[in-house]
């Protein structure tokens, strides 16, 4: 090296990218809270785990890879029906469950992959949403097997790790569904500062550049699509063995369209954003719906339109703007 | 001689019924530096779009050290060493400077496959980018954000993230393009520093800067070659004078700057 | 509330009830149903083609639009008396006007924004149309009281058709021919077609782009409320309507192409016969096939079957 041009030594500052804030830590540290303040809501903490861990893997395709799904229920649904057909079957075990369910929906993800990596723009969001409407007809006439309309009856999940039952106030459902959003966040938050989460934010910064500096953007999608339907189909299976139904909606567009929402609600490629954005839109419905369910979608929309408008970042991003506006004075 | 870095063999190009680029036969000799001149909208940026497959050509070769690239993507013919940098700032604007090139690092050794390990496992990417940025006077900016950095350091910003893939072939697409002259005076001269090896074919409009790096020029006209030389026979072709209307030696060397 | 895509209005299926061809072979009976299905997401569509041609605007919200003309016919017959056909002009004008508000305040903004944000935006804009669709109207199907000739049937060479069936492919068919005649002679045509063609050219020549997107908006809003009021008695109206149709309009678009009439009007008809004949023939498929269809035509062709570039 020349000069010491630098004030911050080059490793040291991407060192310190990956350190955890104490910030995180806190917010770690409050998702055990509900144990302790909110007993009787503990089954809507593990749903909010649940589309959280669902956020999360959405987040790797549109806030890091710049890819806008408005099919990645597909996944979701791939996961809660294996999930839910192998406990049917007899196969109630919930960690190995949640494995195969993994599995199917990444094999379903690494298929399509090919597709959705040749196209962008209008073209890659009418695709999505394409695959998506169809895997919903599809389980919707496959009725003998999935249950139709009425959904899938007949799940029984073990006791997690042949020993905690899943009981009626939702204790060891959301110690599990937590656990699992912990044990996959730590994996989402080491792949974003690997070198292939830089490239992906390559991608999504500027689709164009990439092959000029040698990047095989492709197979990059290809991968991190791959990676992100797995995930899902966690999410979904999760969903599947702690509320021991599934039902059609768990693969539609509304909920396609609900778990964008949410993520941009929190601020898409932030990692957080996801888990925040889950948070505030699930207790928030859950406190509408109590009045009026329809309306919820009168504020559903509003608040869509002021993100965009007020918040582009979401409110992480907002957040960050504000703090940053803050330290500055 | 040995085989030429690069060569083109009848490359031709048009937009529905405008020609960009009819028959371009050009030869580049290793470690040559080359001037592409020629007015606005004569095809010079699409040749590099060209040559890098950026774009299809309607007809004609493209050899990369006498292995015909025409069918390559464009990222497989920058792993082979074809490099170009843009006209028009093409960076990150959400990634600092250090970023921006250990991302280009890591995707020549391929580390930019791995999801697994984190990027403080890979510290030798991470000199390596800084060392780059350090060599382009980029050192005190690289933490910055690339949208937040001065023009011109993002010009450099460009010419670095074209290095970070180890070029055998550069082609550099107007680099002073917006750079107030003292600037493109330092820029250029950075230019020439380049290691020897590396093939450098750059398009400048300012004659002085083309005079004074290039050890040979290729002037296009309306898609075409018009002719290529040394710096003393362009300067002397009446043909050349006429395209930039009739202009005595002196206008050439001082001719328009905008592209 | 009830989204879509699963189960659709069995009114599709004229064939079956009030429809035109109990009589006739069913094959002709499905085309022609197909056809005047196509023909009414023709005109729901053809708005979308034009404006997302001209301005790469993705407005989810369209059928919003379409949803507002039908309401409005409904109103004015109901509560009003309006005559039906009154209230067609009235179903364009005012959906028009009101998309042209949205676009002036709200739109505009995002020109240059990201897809994403074109989509949520607009997105919103549907969830907060069907949750006033619903209060204002509840979430039943609405009634509407057509004349009785409108509901009889001719029969022509042994065939019988249903007189509005035939209304609606014969109304389609003016208006598509008034746009093609319109974007080909006229200098307001000739604007849109430089703006589609290429923007950045259209405002060197002095073209005023913003305000011929204005218009085109307009008046591709219009057709669309006019195609909602003529929906009403084929396919029914509920709030869900700004959903479910607008993922017909989005196939119809990607597969015609951006910016082309002539795409989107094959892409309609295309799309409104496979759609009643594999609603008909294969009804335990539902939707599938068309979804099928949809994705494969975008592999094969990603800028649609007449797509500009
Ligand atoms: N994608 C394109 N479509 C249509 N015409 C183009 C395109 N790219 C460039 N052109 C036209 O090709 C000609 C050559 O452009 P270019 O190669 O950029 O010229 P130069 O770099 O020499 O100024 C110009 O007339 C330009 O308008
Ligand atoms: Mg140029």
């Amino acid at each position: 090296m020349a000069l010491s041009e630098t004030s911050i030594d080059p490793q040291l500052y991407l060192v310190e990218q990956t350190r955890w804030r104490p910030a995180e830590i806190v917010f770690w540290l409050a998702t055990l809270l509900p144990y302790l303040l909110f007993p009787n809501y503990l089954s809507l903490a593990s749903q909010i785990a649940i589309a959280a861990l669902f956020a999360l893997s959405l987040d790797l395709i549109l806030g890091y890879a710049g890819i806008v799904s408005l099919g990645h229920a597909a996944f979701f649904g791939i996961g809660a029906y294996t999930a839910g057909l192998l406990s049917k079957y007899g196969w109630g075990e919930p960690l190995s469950g949640l494995v195969v369910a993994a599995f199917a929906a990444g094999v379903v993800g690494y298929a399509t992959s090919f597709v959705i990596c040749r196209f962008r723009h209008l073209a890659l969001i009418m695709l999505t949403l394409g695959f998506g409407l169809l895997l919903a007809e599809l389980a919707n006439s496959l009725g003998w097997l999935t249950g139709g309309m009425d959904g899938l009856q007949g799940i029984h999940t073990w006791k997690l790790l042949g020993t905690f039952p899943f009981d009626l106030y939702g204790r060891a459902a959301y110690a599990y569904a937590l656990a699992v959003l912990f044990v996959l966040f730590l994996f989402t938050r080491r792949l974003i500062h690997s070198p292939f989460g830089l490239s992906l934010r390559g991608i999504r910064e500027n689709f164009v550049r990439m092959p000029a500096i040698g990047a095989p953007s492709r197979a990059h999608i290809r991968t991190i699509y791959t990676i992100a339907a797995c995930i899902a189909g966690v999410a979904g299976a999760l969903l599947a063995q702690t509320t021991e139904t599934v039902s059609l909606d768990s693969l539609g567009f509304e909920r396609s369209a609900e778990v964008v929402v949410i993520l941009v609600l929190g601020g898409a490629g932030r990692l957080y954003g996801g888990l925040v954005g889950a948070t505030i839109y699930l207790i928030a419905r859950d406190q509408f719906s109590g009045i009026v369910p329809q309306y919820w979608y009168f504020w559903i929309g509003i608040l869509l339109v002021a993100v965009v408008i007020f918040l582009p970042n979401g409110i992480l991003g907002g957040l960050a703007q504000f703090t940053a506006r803050w330290s500055r004075k | 001689m040995s085989a030429p870095a690069l060569a083109t063999r009848g490359l031709a190009k048009s937009f529905g019924s405008l020609v960009v680029a009819r028959d371009i036969e050009i030869e580049l000799p290793k470690g040559v530096r080359y001037a592409l001149i020629g007015p606005n909208g004569a095809g010079k940026t699409t040749l590099i779009n060209l040559m890098t497959g950026m774009l299809q050509p309607g007809a004609g070769r493209i050899f990369l050290d006498d292995s015909d690239i025409t069918a390559l993507p464009p990222e497989q013919r920058v792993r082979r060493g074809l490099v170009r940098t843009y006209q028009i700032n093409s960076l990150f604007p959400h990634l600092t400077a250090l970023e921006s090139i250990t991302l280009a690092v890591c995707e020549r050794t391929r580390a930019a496959r791995i999801w697994w390990r984190q990027l403080n496992a890979y510290p030798h990417e991470i000199d390596e980018a800084h060392d780059i940025l350090v060599a382009l006077k980029l050192g005190s900016a690289c933490h910055r954000l690339t949208r937040e950095m001065a023009y011109g350091q993002q010009r450099l910003l460009e010419i670095a993230l074209a290095l970070a893939t180890r070029p055998k072939v550069l082609l550099l697409d107007e680099p002073a393009a917006g750079v107030p002259r003292e600037e493109s005076q330092e820029l250029f001269a950075a230019i020439a520093g380049l290691s020897s090896d590396i093939t450098v074919l750059f398009i400048e409009h300012d004659m002085e800067l083309v005079f004074r790096f290039a050890s040979r020029i290729i002037v296009m006209v309306g898609g075409r070659v018009l002719m290529q030389g040394a710096p003393h026979e362009i300067a002397n072709d009446p043909q050349v004078r006429a395209v930039y209307l009739g202009n005595t030696p002196a206008k050439i060397l001082h001719g328009p700057r905008h592209g | 509330m009830a989204w879509p895509g699963v189960a659709r209005s069995a009114r599709l299926l004229g064939i079956n009830s009030s429809g035109a061809s109990s009589m006739l072979p069913p094959v002709f009976g499905v085309l022609f149903d197909g056809l005047a299905y196509g023909m009414l997401l023709f005109l729901l569509s053809v708005g979308q083609s034009v404006t997302l041609g001209m301005m790469n605007f993705i407005n989810l919200a369209h059928c919003s639009f379409a949803m507002l003309g039908g309401y409005l016919t409904v109103t004015l017959m109901s509560r009003y008396g309006w005559s039906f056909f009154a209230t067609l002009p009235c179903a364009f004008v005012v959906a028009a006007v009101v998309s042209v508000g949205f676009e002036r305040t709200l739109f505009r903004r995002l020109y240059r924004a990201s897809e994403l944000d074109q989509v949520l935006l607009t997105i919103g804009i549907v969830f907060i149309s069907v949750a006033v669709a619903a209060y204002v109207f509840g979430t039943d199907q609405q009634p509407l009281q057509l004349p009785h000739y409108l509901r009889s049937s001719l029969t022509f060479m042994g065939i019988r058709f249903a007189v509005y069936r035939l209304v609606l492919v014969g109304l389609a068919l003016l208006i598509t021919l008034a746009l093609v005649i319109g974007l080909d002679y006229t200098r307001f045509g000739a604007r849109v077609r430089a703006a589609v063609d290429n923007e950045r050219m259209a405002r060197g020549l002095g073209i005023d782009v913003d305000r011929t997107f204005a218009i085109t908006f307009a008046l591709g809003s219009g057709l669309a409320g006019l195609g909602g009021a003529l929906a009403i008695e084929i396919v029914g109206l509920d709030p869900s309507f700004a959903f479910t149709y607008l993922i017909y309009v989005l196939i119809v678009v990607s597969v015609g192409g951006l910016g082309s009439i002539s795409g989107s009007f094959v892409a309609a008809i295309v799309l409104g016969i496979s759609d009643v004949a594999g609603k008909y023939y294969i009804p335990q498929l539902g939707a599938f096939l068309i979804y099928l269809v949809m994705i494969s035509l975008l592999m094969w062709r990603p800028l649609g079957l007449l797509g500009k570039r």
